[in-house]
């Protein structure tokens, strides 16, 4: 893998320690339904953080609002010391720029070759020169194992393999956190392992803050610095891996945890 | 009835006057309505009222009355007020723009089946609104809405016929005259009836060769 593909901390002196990203008092609802509820939550730059819990219980609504895909009805979201809510338009275009995400349906743009999907947003948002974006680009796809797919289509690829673009596609915005929103829920149970490796090896190689929605329990338990059960929009218990998966404190991590393992 | 292929071959340099001038119509006229048709699409997308309204408005009332109604406003209207073109400007110009009332639906319908994961994509990658319509979602709804455009073409095709009102001689009205100097109907209207077979038929198979280029 070409070391000047991915963010490492000697390239990147002003990447961040500490405190990456915190929500305070962050209340989503939906109509009637309330989905997180003063939700209080931070993450430090560099940990890998997995959200578990039953579905509808907010993990994939906290990815979608540090996404900007959401808005909050109340409370503030900071990333790396600025505003994302409430801000204006130009401040979030800005934070944006240190946030990736890859989705569970892949969202690729299927008018695009692989190689484009990746160096689009590079060359248009970034500012890159074609020839340099094009190079990235072509590192990122080789340390997904897809070096050979430049010029296919995404239409021509199984669904891991578009889910390694994907990641491929998140990674070439350099960002300082990456979001993973049940990245391997749509695929075939062959393909998952693939795309799993891939985000395994991200974490170990890299500095990249994650944030990740999975019902994958052993990969969570592989990546993961903290892990944080969700219930109802609220964190009912957080802790390191060994200690949620082990010995759970609450009676609900208990049931969620003996149902999905 | 006879059938005088005499009057066939004194028929053709009239019917080449009159294809010419109907194959104008139409590729002028589906041009006009593709790019018209997008612009509205496009502005009524706008959050603000004071341009979904209006537009609203002109092309609900465009698309509500008859084309030859529009035909004859343009042509003896718009002179009064000092804007004065030639029959066949106008015609296109009408033509394009009532038809451009429909494909406006149709490029609605195609940028709304654009998948909503395709724009937050487009936002999860920062790319301004710009880029994302024109890098990401016009392509694909574009792509999806060939083969309704195609539709509108062929049925633009058979309304060309319509400007003979405001003068204007396209295969249609050069069948008529010819008919009425020599009193022969059939074979000129024939001519010309197949004429429009072939014409349609050809812009399909162009229409179809577009699909196949545009698919991914």
């Amino acid at each position: 893998m070409p070391t000047d593909t991915l963010p490492n901390p000697e390239k990147n002196p002003a990447r961040s320690t500490g405190e990456l990203i915190r929500l305070e008092q962050v209340t989503k609802r939906f109509g009637s339904n309330t989905v997180l509820d003063h939700l209080d939550f931070s993450v430090d730059a560099g940990k890998h953080v997995t959200l578990i819990g039953p579905s509808g219980s907010g993990k994939t609504t906290i990815l979608r609002l540090l996404m900007t895909l959401l808005k909050p009805d109340e409370g503030t979201i900071t990333v790396d010391g600025q505003k994302l809510f409430p801000a204006s338009d130009k401040e979030v275009r800005e934070v944006r720029k240190k946030i990736g995400m890859v989705f569970q349906q892949f969202n690729l743009f299927p008018n695009m070759s692989v190689l484009r999907n990746i160096t689009e947003a590079p060359v248009t948002v970034l500012g890159m020169s074609k020839d340099e974006a094009v190079e990235r680009a072509k590192g990122l796809l080789e340390m997904v194992g897809l070096s050979d797919k430049c010029d296919a289509h995404p239409a021509q690829l199984s669904g891991g393999q578009q889910q390694r673009v994907a990641i491929a596609r998140a990674l070439a915005m350099r960002p300082q956190v990456l979001l993973l929103d049940e990245v391997t829920s749509a695929l075939d149970p062959e393909l998952v392992a693939g795309v799993l490796d891939v985000l395994r090896d991200i974490a170990r190689s890299t500095d990249i803050t994650m944030l990740c929605v999975t019902h994958e329990m052993n990969f969570a338990r592989d990546i993961s610095d903290q892990v944080l059960m969700f219930d109802s929009g609220r964190v009912i218990e957080s802790g390191p891996p060994e200690k949620i998966f082990s010995e759970p404190e609450q009676d609900r991590t208990r049931e969620f945890l003996s149902a999905v393992l | 009835m006879n059938w005088d292929w005499s009057a066939v071959s004194d028929f053709m340099p009239d019917f080449w006057k009159g294809l010419l001038v109907t194959l104008q119509i139409l590729v002028i006229g589906s041009l006009i309505s593709f790019a018209l048709g997008l612009v509205w699409a496009l502005l009524m997308r706008l959050p603000t009222r004071w341009v979904t309204w209006p537009v609203g408005v002109v092309t609900e009332f465009v698309r509500n009355t008859p084309l030859l109604v529009q035909l004859f406003f343009l042509y003896y209207v718009l002179p009064e007020w000092g804007l004065t073109f030639s029959a066949l400007a106008t015609g296109v110009f009408a033509i394009g723009l009532h038809y451009s009332t429909y494909t406006m639906q149709v490029y609605r319908a195609g940028i709304e089946a654009v998948p909503v994961g395709q724009w937050e994509a487009a936002t999860a990658l920062n790319l301004p609104l710009r880029r994302t319509w024109s890098a990401v979602i016009l392509p694909q709804a574009v792509r999806r809405v060939v083969p309704a455009l195609g539709n509108y073409v062929i049925a633009m095709l058979k309304d060309t016929p319509m400007l003979m009102a405001i003068s204007v001689l396209e295969m249609l009205g050069h069948a008529r005259l010819f008919s009425q100097e020599h009193f022969q109907f059939t074979e000129p209207l024939t001519v010309i009836g197949v004429a429009f077979i072939v014409i349609s038929y050809l812009a399909s198979l162009l229409l179809r060769a577009l699909e196949r280029r545009l698919a991914h």
